[in-house]
């Protein structure tokens, strides 16, 4: 499974993704179970949103950090989101 | 209060409310007390949110509402909608028993994250005759009503000598109802199950063939539905980090308020487990005797004061260590370490003898008001 680049990503609608105030920390939440995020992780989910594309997401985090060369990194942590159904594309 | 302070405490994740012992069901493999028909009085609506608001200040999360059946409190919306609002994400533990599509739209309107409907086996004649009441056919209504209205839906299937050769055709019902996830619930031994044993566990045989058709099906459908396989201990080498240690995770509260470490705990002896109506559920976890009896590591006996693996399986289950050896101290005896464990085989053995009797010589006891008042008559 690998992401289709022209089609918008959405985030799952059978997980839950949520700040716990608690934990100072993003996490995913569904049927028993919570995945903990780190802040990278966060940003790039947090754009999952049925709106952007793969290429419209690198673009607005690389401008936000004020970076480049982000592609290969988001590419790869959203196949591994992708496998996991926090993410689909369809 | 005992007045303990420990600072390497971690909060809560998980609350467990068993919002009541009522359940038109009568599983013989029932995780409830065997006394609870001695516990009558019930939380009021109030005292239920005050519970969730508490627990999560401290950062509880994962929310699971459950009993007996916990369709049979009428304030469930309200507590599920209470829930919500300090953003649980709540799991709905139910039989399915009094579920209509009103109610799973009413819920899913306060807020409900999912529900997990459990079925007793794959035929209707085995699931009635397990669950002691007439369920199979609206179990499945429920669980298809449970996906059309955008739920993912968790199928849970207890697993035990009665229904273990239904596997194939279990899993295919999973497969068929569109389960999103299934949890093959391996039957854990406490409670009602321990007192049915005999008569519940399978043979190693009959383990080692299920697990072989589990994981083929695991493999076949990644991607659309997913496993939770409940191992049997009894077949394994060492024992299962229970609860994730004692007083790090998870934290249940009995119907009638009694805060517990596990929703088992309350069998041990000399806890003095707290009630929600005399502390605060930070006063509960933090300084209770209950709370902090098997926290860390000093509690612990040979073999697993000086154990490499300790920090792994904490010593496995108390509750384990004290329905079968007597002593909640010693070493879970599912351990091949433990010196205890030949009980283990006896278990074994005495259940594989008992799959020769027929129901007349040995019956099922089911978990119902009269037989839980009958086993507990001193």
């Amino acid at each position: 499974m690998t992401i289709i680049p022209d089609q918008p990503i959405n985030f799952s609608s059978l997980h839950r993704l949520q700040w716990e105030e608690a934990q100072q920390k993003y996490v995913i939440l569904y049927p028993e179970g919570m995945v903990e995020l780190n802040q990278s992780s966060a940003e790039i989910l947090k754009l999952c949103d049925s709106t952007r594309t793969l290429a419209q997401i690198v673009s607005e985090l690389e401008q936000k950090f004020d970076t480049t060369g982000l592609t290969n990194d988001i590419t790869a942590f959203l196949g591994v989101a992708l496998q996991n159904d926090w993410i689909n594309q369809h | 209060m005992t007045g303990l302070t420990n600072t390497n405490i971690t909060p809560p994740r998980w609350l467990l409310a068993e919002l009541t012992y009522a359940c038109p069901l009568q599983c013989p493999y029932c995780s409830n007390p065997i006394d609870y028909a001695n516990y009558q009085s019930e939380l009021s609506t109030d005292d239920w949110k005050r519970v969730l608001t508490e627990a999560r200040k401290m950062g509880a999360v994962q929310l699971g509402f459950s009993g007996g059946e916990p369709l049979t409190r009428q304030d469930l919306p309200e507590l599920v909608k209470h829930a919500r609002e300090l953003g649980y994400y709540s799991n709905l533990i139910t039989s399915g028993y009094g579920m209509t599509e009103e109610k799973i739209l009413q819920l899913k309107e306060a807020g409900l994250d999912h529900i997990q409907v459990s079925i007793q086996a794959s035929s209707q004649e085995l699931n009635d005759h397990i669950a002691g009441t007439k369920s199979f056919e609206h179990k499945k209504t429920v669980a298809h009503l449970v996906k059309k209205h955008g739920y993912p839906m968790v199928l849970c299937v207890v697993i035990h000598r009665e229904n273990i050769h239904q596997m194939p055709e279990i899993l295919a019902m999973a497969e068929e109802l569109g389960a999103d996830y299934l949890e093959l619930a391996n039957t854990q031994y406490y409670g009602w199950a321990h007192a049915n044993r005999d008569l519940l566990l399978p043979t190693k045989e009959q383990f080692e063939k299920a697990e072989v058709i589990a994981q083929a099906f695991k493999e076949k459908v990644a991607g659309k539905m997913k496993i939770y396989y409940v191992v049997p201990d009894f077949y394994e080498d060492r024992p299962k980090a229970c609860m994730n240690g004692w007083g790090t995770t998870f934290l249940t509260i009995a119907p009638d308020g009694v805060a517990l470490p596990c929703h088992s705990a309350r069998d041990l002896p000399g806890l003095d487990c707290p009630n929600v109506n005399d502390y605060s559920i930070s006063e509960i976890w933090h300084e209770s005797k209950a709370f902090n009896f098997f926290r860390g590591f000093e509690w612990m006996k040979e073999p697993c004061h000086s154990c490499d693996e300790k920090e792994k399986d904490f010593g496995g289950c108390r509750c384990q260590a004290y329905l079968l050896t007597g002593d909640m101290y010693n070493t879970d005896p599912v351990c091949s370490k433990s010196p205890n464990h030949e009980v283990i085989q006896h278990a074994i053995d005495s259940a594989k003898a008992s799959a020769n009797l027929t129901g007349e010589e040995k019956p099922l006891i089911f978990r119902n008001s009269k037989n839980s008042r009958t086993l507990t008559k001193n």
